[in-house]
């Protein structure tokens, strides 16, 4: 059996959340009723013509810098030509050669290890309207008739295409799942991909490890999750493995991937794929984008995730709390606020990651619903290293606060968690559990430390759990060691 | 007492701010001249007599309170290619049929606000591809000089009403000659601004880097006043110039003492008519006469000027006429899909040039022939702006004649399109160049046929351009009219 290794690249689309669209001054709005966000322009009527939207072009620009791509200096617009009912124009207004940005690349966090994707070009388009088909199949073969509504005709939208970098499914959506991150830290996007504002298309091939070329691609659309990128994508790979060691050719295809059934199915092969006559677009003047700018842009790059996740770390926190750091910044305001107060990284990164999401998702709320600050973590974190809680214990008074019960040490009264820190009360309880059971006391008297365990659980028991157990060990050692 | 259908607009204007007459006077003069000549013409395909008259009263109250704008009350007829809110605009296509614009674009939207009286909308080559005004769905224009001949075009219909008189003033647009040549065939003056100093918003698209907006009048000074009310930047056009409108009309009588002009030898010679070539000869004696010093300039590019003009040109319209797909508006044809739809909707809605050029668009910007076909034409471009901007080196402005003949029998190149097309041999490096030009009338042929002299500047020399096309006016002395305009011809 040959050893396959899969070659993936990604192009990713995000519509920019800009004032107005593209090439009008429609407002980018998706509650509207539908084909009312519609201009001359936008909707192609005859004589309208587009004008560049700048703003869209600070997002793109401020995408480009975030991937460490080259702005270009003189960019153009292009045509890209094909007939389809939600195209108004019957041509895309996008980019061909000289796109905004080229060359940049993003590292990504794969089960803790960093893995490094090329971004060949960031390029500026605008997207069409939607079709509504009504009919059987939903889709435009077969539909009895189909509604168009045009708001969305001429949005933003940005085109990331990657280089073919990635070697696996999980790679996959942890490039998409970073690109959505990065994309919501610039503000220039919701990108959801349930309601695609991100969308992503994968071109999938597999080559025999070790080998220099690449095999046949496929390109995989109608991927609306990032579950299902990592379902297609793994599909895909099968797919082709199956093919290629059954003696068969992958045929260079675009496929369907379908949710409910979790398979591909083929769209349209290469041979009728169309030919879009790009053109430089006559309507529009080359983009400068001069040096000021791009200075400008990279001097607003705002803190990457990336970067977050090295603060992160460098504050102490582990792969998995720097992660899920990057991803709220409720907690990781909560998080930083409580190791600037001295709180243990380790203790605080273990109460976000497991109480405190646990205590979120089951209440479907938010921090700030909660009035939990980073007060309380320091207040909390404070009684555990002074022994006036124990973890367990800590865990429970944590619950109390996010359930609004008060601070930490309200809440630790008010249950009685906290530690029994008068030795002579544990001593009477440990004096009482050894009288209680002399057989134990005679074994360890013996030489038998077995039953060491057993006492202390029953002193435990005894004083609620309130007793430090390191403290009841060692009195049970000695008291019974000692007492002739 | 003169028709006042035959007055220039600076005459009119004079007229109205005077009192001697109403802008309703004068619109009712061009509504007559229009009733008695559209049937042998066919200048028209929309009159709107409603909208006219109404602009017409505003703006007689406007002159009583002593408003002065230039255009203010003046009846103009705009090319149907010209997008008008209210007013049905075709492009004389079938599939724009019934089509009405729920916007004006910007040169109509600044003629309204100029207070110009706007009498209808004229015919023209389909999509504004043709050299005759044959090319419309609805129906030839024809020459008021001789019927029985073309007005040249494809801005036959608004040349036709400015040589008949049915408006003051008329605006076509030009991409390859489409102001100039019937200008030149109708003894009109008809002028291509520079690239971007009139805005193309609402001007339904031919070739998007060639189309440019300009006027048809009966006097350069007439044609540069209607320019500068349509000129100047535009924020919904961004391939519009952003500096200052050059002085056009400021400058009309400094003359041509001690200004250099280039006779462009390849556009004056082979395959130019003999009587062309002398008018242009004795246009060009009289420059010199008047003060001018007079030169040969060789332009090698323009050799092939012609031939990228009609790949560039039919590529951008392959795109431009894409829109029409009966989805949105105009035609739509009945098919089980949507592809039988927007094809079925294509096919009946544009007629045969239309379709030649798509066609030949489609072709040239195909994998494959993109570099042979579009790579090359756009490469000559390059040289044939080399060739004028090496040109203007030497000379102030560069002249030839506007059409290589006078108007040509109707039906006579309508198979032949190269032949069509060789009409358009002379103006269509201007296009290409993005420069201005304009065509002056400078005399009749044999036939009694007007014949047209070009001169032509470097972009944003408009104030020069209109300095020499004002001698050459002064020096044809043309004052013939076209016999359709005289009413009594019409009337016997």
């Amino acid at each position: 059996m040959t050893a396959w290794e899969p070659v993936i690249g990604i192009e990713t689309h995000v519509e920019l959340q800009t004032e107005s669209k593209m090439f009008c001054g429609c407002p980018v709005d998706f509650g509207d009723e539908p084909n009312t966000a519609v201009c001359p322009v936008c909707l192609a009527l005859p004589g309208a013509l587009p004008v560049v939207n700048e703003e869209a072009i600070e997002g793109i620009l401020s995408i480009g810098d975030s991937l460490n791509c080259t702005l270009t200096e003189t960019s153009l617009f292009y045509r890209k030509n094909y007939f389809y009912p939600d195209l108004p124009k019957n041509f895309q207004i996008s980019q061909y050669t000289f796109p905004l940005c080229v060359d940049g690349h993003i590292e990504v966090d794969v089960d803790g290890e960093a893995v490094r994707i090329g971004i060949t070009r960031v390029h500026m388009e605008e997207d069409t309207g939607k079709s509504l088909h009504q009919g059987d199949t939903g889709r435009i073969h077969g539909a009895d008739t189909t509604l168009l509504d045009f708001n969305r005709a001429g949005v933003p939208l940005v085109e990331i295409v990657s280089e073919p970098d990635i070697r696996s499914a999980d790679e996959a959506r942890a490039y998409g799942a970073e690109l959505q991150r990065v994309v919501r830290t610039l503000g220039v996007s919701d990108a959801k991909l349930e309601e695609g504002s991100m969308r992503f298309d994968a071109n999938v091939s597999i080559r025999p490890a070790g080998s220099e070329t690449l095999g046949t691609r496929t390109e995989v659309k109608n991927v609306n999750s990032l579950r299902s990128l990592h379902r297609a994508i793994d599909f895909e790979i099968e797919r082709q493995i199956e093919v290629l060691d059954g003696g068969g050719v992958v045929d260079q295809e675009t496929r369907h991937w379908n949710e409910g059934s979790g398979v591909t199915t083929a769209m349209r092969s290469k041979e009728e794929s169309e030919d879009y006559r790009y053109f430089q677009e006559p309507d529009l003047l080359p983009l400068f984008i001069d040096e000021e700018w791009r200075r400008r842009v990279h001097s607003r790059r705002p803190e990457l995730p990336a970067d977050k996740r090295a603060r992160f770390s460098d504050l102490g926190a582990d792969t998995q709390t720097a992660a899920l750091l990057v991803d709220s910044p409720e907690l990781a305001t909560l998080y930083e606020g409580a190791i600037a107060g001295g709180a243990d990284p380790r203790t605080i990164g273990i109460w976000l990651t497991g109480e405190v999401v646990a205590y979120l998702r089951r209440h479907e709320t938010t921090i700030e619903a909660t009035g939990i600050g980073a007060a309380d973590l320091i207040e909390l974190a404070a009684m555990t290293s002074e022994n006036s809680l124990s973890a367990t214990a800590a865990k429970e008074v944590l619950g109390g606060v996010l359930a609004g019960e008060g601070n930490p040490e309200a809440v630790a009264q008010a249950r009685d968690l906290l530690l029994i820190s008068d030795t002579g009360e544990i001593e009477s309880a440990v004096d009482a559990v050894l009288g209680e059971n002399d057989d134990a006391v005679q074994k360890i008297r013996g030489g038998d430390m077995k039953p060491v365990g057993f006492l202390v659980g029953q002193v435990m028991q005894a004083t609620g759990g309130r007793a430090d157990p390191k403290i009841v060990q060692e009195l049970v050692r000695a008291k019974a060691t000692d007492s002739q | 007492m003169t028709d006042l259908a035959d007055l220039s607009i600076l005459q009119a204007g004079d007229g109205l701010r005077a009192g001697n007459f109403t802008a309703v006077d004068l619109l009712t003069a061009h509504l007559r001249r229009a009733a008695v000549t559209e049937s042998h013409l066919h200048a028209y395909l929309v009159i709107d007599r409603v909208g006219a008259m109404e602009a017409a009263r505003a703006a007689d109250e406007a002159l009583a309170s002593g408003d002065e704008r230039p255009l203010l009350g003046i009846p103009v007829a705009l090319k149907d290619n010209m997008v008008t809110r209210g007013v049905e605009t075709t492009a004389a296509s079938q599939i724009l049929a019934g089509w009405t614009p729920p916007y004006d674009g910007t040169a109509v939207a600044r003629l309204r606000a100029g207070g110009a009286v706007i009498v209808g909308k004229t015919n023209l080559d389909e999509f504004a591809m043709g050299s005759s005004t044959e090319n419309s769905a609805y129906g030839p224009t024809r020459n008021p000089w001789d019927t029985d001949t073309v007005p040249g075009g494809s801005s036959g219909g608004s040349a036709a009403a400015v040589a008949v008189g049915s408006a003051m003033g008329g605006f076509g647009s030009d991409t390859g000659g489409s102001i100039r040549q019937p200008a030149s065939l109708t003894g009109t003056v008809g002028v291509k601004p520079t690239y971007g100093l009139v805005s193309r918003y609402g001007l339904i698209a031919f070739a998007s880097s060639l189309d440019q907006i300009g006027p048809i009048a009966r006097t350069v000074a007439d044609a540069a006043t209607m320019l500068e009310v349509i000129a100047g930047w535009d924020r919904l056009d961004a391939t519009s110039y952003r500096g200052d409108v050059p002085e056009i009309s400021g400058s009309l009588d400094a003359g041509v003492g001690g200004l250099r002009v280039g006779v462009v030898t390849e556009l004056s010679s082979e395959g130019i008519d003999p009587q062309v070539i002398d008018a242009t000869v004795a246009t060009v004696d009289r420059l010199s006469d008047a003060g001018a010093e007079v030169v040969e300039v060789s332009m090698p590019s323009t050799d092939y000027a012609l031939s990228a003009y009609y790949l560039i040109a039919p590529a951008e319209c392959s795109a431009n006429l894409a829109r029409f797909d009966g989805v949105r508006y105009g035609l739509r044809a009945k098919g089980e899909t949507v592809e039988e739809m927007m094809a079925g909707t294509r096919g009946a809605g544009f007629g045969p040039e239309v379709i030649r050029r798509i066609l030949l668009g489609t072709y040239a910007l195909s994998a494959g022939y993109y570099d042979a076909f579009y790579g090359q034409a756009q490469r000559v471009r390059t040289l044939v702006r080399r060739d004028f901007a090496q040109a203007y080196q030497g000379v102030d402005v560069l002249v030839s004649p506007t059409s290589p003949t006078t108007a040509f029998p109707v039906g006579a190149r309508s198979t032949d399109p190269i032949a069509m097309y060789y009409s358009d041999v002379c103006t269509i490096p201007s296009n290409l160049s993005g420069d201005p030009a304009i065509s002056i009338p400078v005399g009749l042929d044999d036939a009694g046929l007007p014949i047209g002299f070009q001169v032509m500047a470097p972009a944003l020399g408009e104030e020069l351009m209109f300095r020499v096309a004002a001698e050459v006016e002064r020096g044809a002395e043309f004052t013939a009219r076209a016999p359709l305009a005289s009413s009594e011809v019409v009337e016997a």
